[in-house]
């Protein structure tokens, strides 16, 4: 059995790592991939030691700092669910694998809120995608929907209207991102903006060949011939795992104290996945800090 | 034993893309690079091999991955 489990590889869970090493824990850092959300940041400006810095950059050297410690590490495996044990907490792998520590931290950060409409699963990376400014250069010359109204909705349709045929963009509410983002948009001359309307079914034999969506006002439905869906409706915690355990608020977070703590004794919590309001990659790192101490203290109090 | 061919087919703004090319690079791993924002045939040839549409995909000989997983693109190095 472990000392500590970390489970999350994204700025909470390395930053958790390094303290845990540096304490001497016997740990295990599982996660389905090393950087988390910071993979999809071109650029950081705000992280103490760079003026600029690229995301995938910044995860290198979070990684490598990790890894010159002897701590365990399973990349590429999900959590799908994390136990209650009498003297500890066992997480199971998507796969079925069984992890056993005295103590957890939780830091399983958010994933891209998906629509749950029918055709998106199957057809996602075969014209759905999640990350517009990673597959957006592919369906340059084809027509696509952005479905979203906030900021990062706005940035993809921005990006998309340069490169592509023409671009939809599908918001369910009026546009909420910023007013600059709307008069840039504004002058495009292939786009075509579809507010209050409702995203129902994406099309497609293989690969997806259309989208059906429904106007909340009249109800009347229309189907638009496209070849790329790409989604950007916000952000999911990833706390399915530990929903049996500890009670979620109503964004799906894990409610934490100003210590981490998750009200369940050696289970903390730390980064976007919890209920701390700044989703900020050096308060991720801080959070994740300052779960790994907490943790060591209550390792400290078992051991006497 | 010769050198396992890599090819990697990448956009420039996609930052799993640039994070799978560095991770080679330090590894001294020789890979072409084909940018599919540009090049149509790259593309088509991506979409086709991988039968999806997302970046990127790295082709280790005959081994296809999607996406990059440093744990699996290890695996698929190793001789």
């Amino acid at each position: 059995m472990y000392d500590l489990m970390i489970i999350g590889g994204g700025p909470a869970g390395l930053a958790a790592s390094v303290y845990a090493a540096r304490k001497q824990l016997n740990t295990l850092l599982i996660s389905i991939d090393i950087g988390g959300q910071v993979n999809k940041t071109l650029g950081v400006e705000n992280y103490m030691g760079y003026q600029f810095i690229e995301g995938p950059e910044l995860i290198d050297k979070f990684q490598t700092q990790v890894s010159q410690f002897p701590i365990d590490q399973k990349i590429g495996y999900k959590v799908s669910r994390l136990e209650k044990l009498d003297d500890g907490f066992e997480a199971i792998s998507e796969a079925g694998d069984r992890y056993q520590a005295k103590a957890v931290i939780y830091a399983a950060g958010k994933s891209p809120r998906k629509l749950n409409v029918p055709g998106e699963a199957e057809l996602t990376g075969r014209g759905v995608t999640y990350c517009a400014i990673c597959d957006g250069p592919v369906f340059s010359g084809q027509r696509v929907a952005v479905v979203g109204g906030g900021n990062s909705a706005l940035e993809a349709a921005l990006d998309m209207v340069k490169i592509a045929e023409h671009v939809d963009l599908v918001s369910l509410t009026p546009l909420t991102g910023d007013a600059i983002l709307i008069d840039k948009l504004s002058a495009a001359k292939n786009l075509s903006i579809f507010t209050e309307y409702q995203t129902e079914k994406i099309e497609g034999q293989g690969f997806v060949s259309g989208m059906l969506i429904r106007d909340l006002k009249s109800s009347e439905g229309k189907r638009l011939e496209l070849t790329g869906v790409f989604i950007e409706i916000g952000l999911t915690p990833n706390s399915e795992a530990v929903s049996g355990l500890v009670e979620l608020n109503k964004w799906g977070e894990v409610p934490i104290s100003c210590s981490c703590e998750t009200g369940i004794p050696g289970l903390y919590a730390a980064g976007d996945v919890t209920d701390v309001p700044e989703k900020q990659i050096v308060v991720a790192a801080g959070e994740g800090a300052k779960a790994t101490l907490q943790a060591h203290r209550y390792l400290q109090r078992l051991a006497t | 034993m010769a050198d396992k061919k890599v090819v990697i087919y990448s956009t420039p703004t996609c930052p799993y893309c640039k994070r799978a090319k560095d991770y080679l690079s330090r590894k001294g791993i020789p890979f072409v690079d084909r940018n599919v924002a540009v090049d149509r045939d790259a593309a088509k040839e991506m979409i086709q091999k991988s039968g999806q549409m997302g970046v990127p995909v790295i082709t280790i000989d005959n081994e296809i991955m999607v996406g990059f997983n440093q744990a699996l693109l290890d695996k698929l190095l190793s001789p």
